[in-house]
């Protein structure tokens, strides 16, 4: 219930008082409404639960866990198994 | 996909976890509250990639589990009413009530219809100007912007025959019970990733320093959840107490504010009763009186039901991380996914489904 998956919006318009948007989802386009994400600009990825987008993904901040855990796993690398 | 590749980074994964168990010298217990990061555990095997000493426990985050009996037997009552429809998420329709299921009631005549989002609802309802539809609003505050956003959509077109059964619930209080319990065992949180990313961090501050329990927001992906256990195990081991945000590409301490105002326009809190559990004060939401018109418990006048529940279904000790579900007699005996006995065995996120679907049925194919 509470899953929600991150998709790119590729397009942005108003229908019925809402905002809304299509989202691709590695291929599968689907429509959600954007109106708790009214910053969002195509190309954004938001995060997608039951039809709405509760959040814009920030990529910035994606890029710094990965590179972060990266570290960790170098020194993993260095320290070899546990 | 993007966004979700890299998280199942099965390399990345084993050399967190094997940082985990570098850093993890004593015993712990630690609480995923989510049910869907119990499905990521279970599907994943993460669990079998931590040290003995490391103790993941199951919490009450799955909102179809814990949807009191009650509101159930409301939903089985409504959706018999002639010319009504009934729209739920799919998961609610093999939820067992005192007396059958939304999927007995179907094969009865009824007209349920299961949707993605209570937007498709709202279109039912603009469709079928005869009948009243009525949705059954469950779910955790990742799922309350959607539903409260359909309500204020139905007032705003007036839409008068679209209404909804509100069985909300929140986490934070639900932390509180759980911590406050003389039976507790659980020494820190991995928080629902998705629900902070509508709410933020913002209230779990005081619960950590009330408890002194490490909370880490944790997304739903192998390497977020590890990612997640690995900052838990470090602040234990350090004897620190904290809020940490391990989810940060989605979730900011201020959280979604323009879907919390929503929320706050369109329900009001309330205590209510969790499925197996009992009554939380304070841990529910339901319409506020500005949106009676689309209470579907005014409208349909349910009043008081008496219910009855399975006297076998350990779900409320497991839903509090006290049992296992394969230390449960009927689990896959009486217990299985297309007879369930409790709402754990039949939710995408319940507990017992996931041991079942991951653990049990390999166990069989492999002749353990």
């Amino acid at each position: 219930m509470c899953l929600g998956v991150p998709g790119k919006i590729t397009e942005i318009y108003q229908a019925n008082d809402l905002l809304m948007g299509k989202i691709d989802f590695g291929g599968v386009i689907r429509e959600a409404c954007l109106s708790y994400v009214p910053e969002a600009k195509i190309g954004d990825y938001a995060l997608i639960h039951v039809g709405f987008a509760l959040n814009l993904l920030s990529e910035v901040e994606a890029k710094e866990t990965l590179d972060l855990l990266n570290q960790i796993a170098d020194i993993e690398n260095e320290l070899g198994p546990a | 996909m993007k966004h979700i590749d890299e998280y199942r980074d099965a390399s990345l994964a084993k050399k967190i976890a094997a940082e985990i168990s570098r850093q993890c010298n004593k015993h712990w217990t630690i609480m995923e509250i989510c049910g869907g990061q119990t499905h990521s555990i279970m599907r994943y095997g993460l669990d079998q990639l931590l040290p003995e000493t490391l103790e993941l426990v199951h919490g009450p985050g799955c909102p179809v589990c814990v949807t009191a009996l009650e509101l159930i037997d409301k939903a089985l009552f409504i959706a018999a009413q002639p010319k009504t429809i009934f729209a739920s998420y799919g998961d609610m329709l093999r939820v067992p009530g005192s007396s059958g299921d939304l999927f007995s009631v179907r094969a009865d005549g009824g007209d349920i219809r299961t949707v993605y989002s209570p937007l498709d609802a709202v279109k039912i309802a603009q469709q079928n100007p005869d009948k009243e539809v009525v949705f059954f609003g469950i779910g955790f505050e990742t799922t309350a912007p959607a539903n409260a956003m359909s309500v204020r959509l139905a007032k705003s077109l007036g839409i008068k025959n679209y209404s909804m059964l509100v069985s909300h619930v929140r986490v934070p209080p639900a932390m509180e019970a759980i911590l406050s319990s003389p039976t507790n065992r659980v020494q820190g949180f991995l928080a629902a990733g998705h629900v902070c990313t509508v709410m933020g961090c913002w209230e779990y501050p005081s619960i950590s320093q009330k408890h002194g329990v490490p909370i880490v927001v944790t997304g739903f992906e192998p390497v977020d959840i590890l990612n997640g256990i690995l900052k838990t195990i470090i602040q234990l081991e350090n004897g620190q107490a904290r809020v940490e945000n391990a989810y940060p590409r989605l979730v900011t301490f201020e959280g979604n504010t323009q879907a919390q105002k929503i929320i706050n326009e369109v329900f009001e809190t309330c205590d209510r009763n969790w499925r197996g559990i009992g009554m939380i004060p304070l841990s529910g939401w339901r319409i506020n009186p500005d949106f009676a018109d689309f209470d579907a418990e005014i409208k349909f006048d349910v009043g008081d039901i008496s219910t009855e529940e399975s006297q076998l279904c350990i779900a409320g000790k497991i839903l509090q991380g006290l049992k296992k579900p394969n230390e449960c007699s009927e689990f896959g005996v009486s217990c299985k996914p297309e007879h369930p006995l409790g709402a754990t065995m039949v939710s995408s996120e319940g507990a017992c489904a996931a041991y079942y679907r991951y653990r049990f049925i390999n166990s069989l194919s492999q002749g353990n």
